[in-house]
């Protein structure tokens, strides 16, 4: 196969209108993100009990789609697939792009944004939190080398050493993320190693979702589609990805139902909760698990159209798993005193009520319209599109 | 890049002269944008260090059950007043550093009231988790937070086995001198630890006190003389979660 | 072609030397017309360290002050915050003390001129006790 060729987006009216609408979720983000932190937090749904929400939930998506999104280069320069080559320079971008969108959130959502200076010159490194800092920002420093790896000629040669230490340090920065939970002692629905590798099966699964979906947006834009062999390969590993996820949930809750001391989170969560058992069986189980993988195992599905469904609906289980599990988890009160049944005015022993504002969705989109947005400016300034026609046919 | 090493007769065109001049001038600043950061990183890292005179002191609260009762909330009331906890009627977000919670035991139906505040445990997980180290454990042992460098990220809210901690959801005006509180920034109870460094005991305990119940006593846990290390030796006494081995500052008895 | 290029090198460089210098060597003496801030004056005869060193340190003064209260549980020293707003608050009409941050009080004063935010009231009271 002839090596792919690169081009810049050229200006069309798609292009444009897809800007702008990416540009308007931005905005949006931004006076959220004003609103939040001019008023203060008690203006969002977030409180005492429920510390973080929606935007947590939309800022952990994108960070661990970042990592998965750069699975499509690493299987390129990594593994040698040839098929990956002509999407590893959008699947390096996207990385980055989205990585940048989750943190913005983040950043965004702190009681204090305005002290990011302090976050970034006093580190208490015993925080998995102070780790991250460095994981998040040293993955876009290590991303940009691996695309000048790849954009420069005379620096091909180093793409795959390059593109191993970007795979390995994604697998560190998605167990970082997992164990910002897994560490948490206090919270039954932490607490378990199981959460660092379920955080890498699901970027994996995140990130290849959202790849289809951006790879087949950023084609149609230029007026071609994705090409058949590419979209064959992601929506088989896709289907992969989100067995493997299920796998680790599955294990995660089988064992805590083994537990009598877990029976009371487990039914919460499972059956009594409410919204959180809705959103699970529903939202993660139907609709993000079961529906996407008999649709990704079908071969009168592998056209464009189902796989784009199929990815949208891992999505839908993704936010859906992300907010069962941070929210749900804070939603269940500590056992402070187990044996004991408590009741205070500050919450305690009572499920925490959650309602979340618009302005925590907004900040939360506009994390997703500027990685988006970033993403497509960045197909203008330098050439990370594969030019046409080098679509190698049906993978064997 | 090829990196040929430049020969002294070369004429070096004047575009790589001004590619010279802002690569050095943008390698210089930004050395000199980090050189404060690295020096903020060893002083934040000196002052957490147990430099403390008083590091042989470790100050804890004893609370025995028996003397609480169900309806009484002097030490919370006191509490308030005392760090100017005024609360916006949005009992969700307002702050509390001291509450009382009432128990039920689910076998048997006993129950009693207790006071559940800020534990200052001496390995708190709190302090392992928050990334500027704002969260901290003086060498007496009282667990702070520095409000200075506290962003507002409320991980320590996550971590915290006791929900001890509170964040501040809206502007505030009005505070007291003593317990300066702020917007964005994640806050417990202190243990009034600017009473105790005037040598006095905390807000809740006088108050209980004040009121006839006695339910709280303040001491030094090192002291082998000192009220609380008799009451120990006297009566059972236990610390809240003690599966999580976090050693406690304060204990309770009679329940 | 190139003569040019080479004149307009050396006259940006020079014309950006020029403003550096300008910058650098003028002081509020030397610029005649620049308004100064009327600050309210502190209680007692002098503040604890003399004025000079106060314009252009006394943040660090609190800074360092900070850190040994917090982390030291040292109080009432003479570059505590609170000692500050002790001398330097004045009263209002009806001999109620007035915030120390509002406009034309102490601290506003410069720091609108210098257009330095400060950040000490968020959490810190503003008035003496």
């Amino acid at each position: 196969m002839r090596a792919p060729t690169f081009q810049h987006m050229p200006s069309s009216t798609p292009f444009w209108w897809v800007a702008a609408i990416a540009t308007a979720f931005v905005v949006v983000g931004l006076v959220s993100a004003h609103h939040m932190e001019s008023a203060g937090h008690w203006v969002t749904g977030m409180n005492n009990r429920v510390v973080w929400g929606v935007p947590h939930v939309f800022a952990v998506f994108l960070i661990v789609s970042a990592s998965g999104a750069l699975n499509a280069a690493s299987i390129a320069s990594v593994f040698g697939r040839e098929t990956y080559k002509p999407l590893s320079r959008l699947s390096a971008l996207m990385a980055i792009t989205l990585l940048a969108g989750g943190l913005t959130v983040l950043v965004l959502d702190l009681g204090r944004p305005d002290r990011l200076i302090v976050a970034m010159t006093h580190y208490n490194f015993r925080s998995i939190f102070a780790w991250n800092i460095f994981l998040y920002t040293g993955f876009i420093a290590l991303v940009v080398v691996y695309l000048w790896m790849m954009f420069e000629p005379r620096m091909n040669r180093f793409v795959g050493r390059v593109g191993t230490t970007a795979f390995a340090w994604r697998l560190i920065l998605t167990t970082g993320t997992g164990s910002i939970f897994a560490f948490l002692a206090a919270r039954e629905a932490f607490d378990s190693a199981v959460l660092a590798p379920m955080f890498i099966a699901m970027s994996l699964s995140f990130g290849t979702a959202l790849t289809l979906i951006f790879s087949a947006l950023i084609f149609s834009i230029r007026g071609d589609g994705l090409p058949t062999a590419l979209m064959l390969n992601l929506r088989r590993l896709l289907g992969y990805f989100v067995v493997a996820v299920a796998f680790f949930v599955m294990v995660d809750h089988l064992t805590r139902l083994y537990g009598a001391e877990h029976h009371s989170m487990e039914r919460f969560i499972l059956l009594e909760g409410g919204i959180y058992p809705m959103l699970f069986w529903i939202g993660q189980i139907l609709l993000g698990t079961i529906l996407p993988v008999v649709m990704l195992l079908q071969r009168r599905c592998n056209t464009l159209a189902p796989t784009l469904v199929a990815a949208s609906l891992v999505l839908v289980g993704a936010f859906c798993q992300l907010y069962v599990l941070i929210i749900g988890g804070q939603a269940f009160p500590i056992d402070i005193v187990p044996g004991f049944s408590e009741t205070s005015g500050f919450f305690d022993g009572v499920i925490a009520e959650y309602q979340p504002s618009l302005a925590e969705f907004g900040l939360g989109m506009g994390g997703v319209g500027l990685a988006l947005l970033t993403y497509l400016i960045g197909t203008r300034v330098l050439a990370f599109l594969p030019t046409t026609g080098f679509d190698s046919g049906p993978s064997s | 890049m090829s990196c040929k090493p430049m020969k002294k007769d070369e004429s070096v065109p004047l575009a790589q002269h001004r590619r010279t001049f802002f690569t050095q001038a943008a390698a210089g600043v930004s050395l000199m944008a980090l050189a404060p950061g690295v020096r903020l990183v060893e002083l934040a890292m000196a002052n957490s260090e147990d430099s403390l005179p008083s590091n042989d002191k470790r100050w804890g609260l004893l609370v025995d059950t028996a003397k609480c009762e169900s309806g009484c909330d002097e030490c919370v009331s006191a509490c308030n007043s005392e760090h100017g906890l005024s609360g916006h009627g949005r009992p969700e977000t307002d702050a509390q550093w001291i509450r009382k919670v009432d128990l039920k035991d689910e076998q048997t139906g006993h129950e009693l009231s207790i006071p559940i505040l800020c534990q200052h445990c001496e390995d708190p997980p709190c302090v392992d988790v928050c990334p500027t180290g704002a969260s901290f454990r003086r060498a007496d042992g009282i667990v702070l937070v520095d409000k200075h460098i506290c962003i507002g990220c409320r991980y320590c809210m996550m971590a915290c086995p006791f929900q001890a901690r509170s964040f501040i959801h809206e502007d505030l005006t009005g505070q007291k001198t003593h317990s300066p509180r702020g917007k964005g920034i994640v806050e417990s109870c202190t243990l009034c630890v600017h009473r105790i460094d005037e040598d006095q005991e905390p807000a809740c305990v006088e108050a209980c006190r004040e009121a006839g119940h006695d339910a709280l006593v303040f001491g030094d846990l090192e002291d082998a003389a000192g009220p609380l290390a008799s009451l120990s030796r006297k009566t059972a006494t236990r610390e809240l979660r003690p599966d999580l081995k976090l050693n406690t500052g304060v204990r309770y008895t009679s329940f | 072609m190139r003569p040019k290029v080479i004149n307009l090198e050396r006259n940006s460089i020079a014309g950006l030397i020029a403003l550096c210098l300008t910058l650098l060597l003028s002081t509020g003496d030397a610029v005649a017309d620049v308004v100064t801030p009327e600050v309210p004056m502190g209680r007692g005869a002098q503040c604890v360290e003399p004025i000079e060193i106060m314009r252009r340190d006394h943040f660090e003064f609190i800074k360092h002050q900070r850190d040994q209260t917090v982390y030291h549980g040292i109080r009432g020293s003479k570059h505590s915050l609170a000692g500050c707003i002790d001398c330097h608050a004045s009263k209002g009409t009806e001999g109620e003390f007035l915030p120390i941050n509002a406009e034309g009080q102490f601290c506003q004063t410069c720091h609108t001129y210098a257009a330095v935010k400060i950040d000490c009231f968020t959490c810190h009271a503003t008035v003496p006790d």
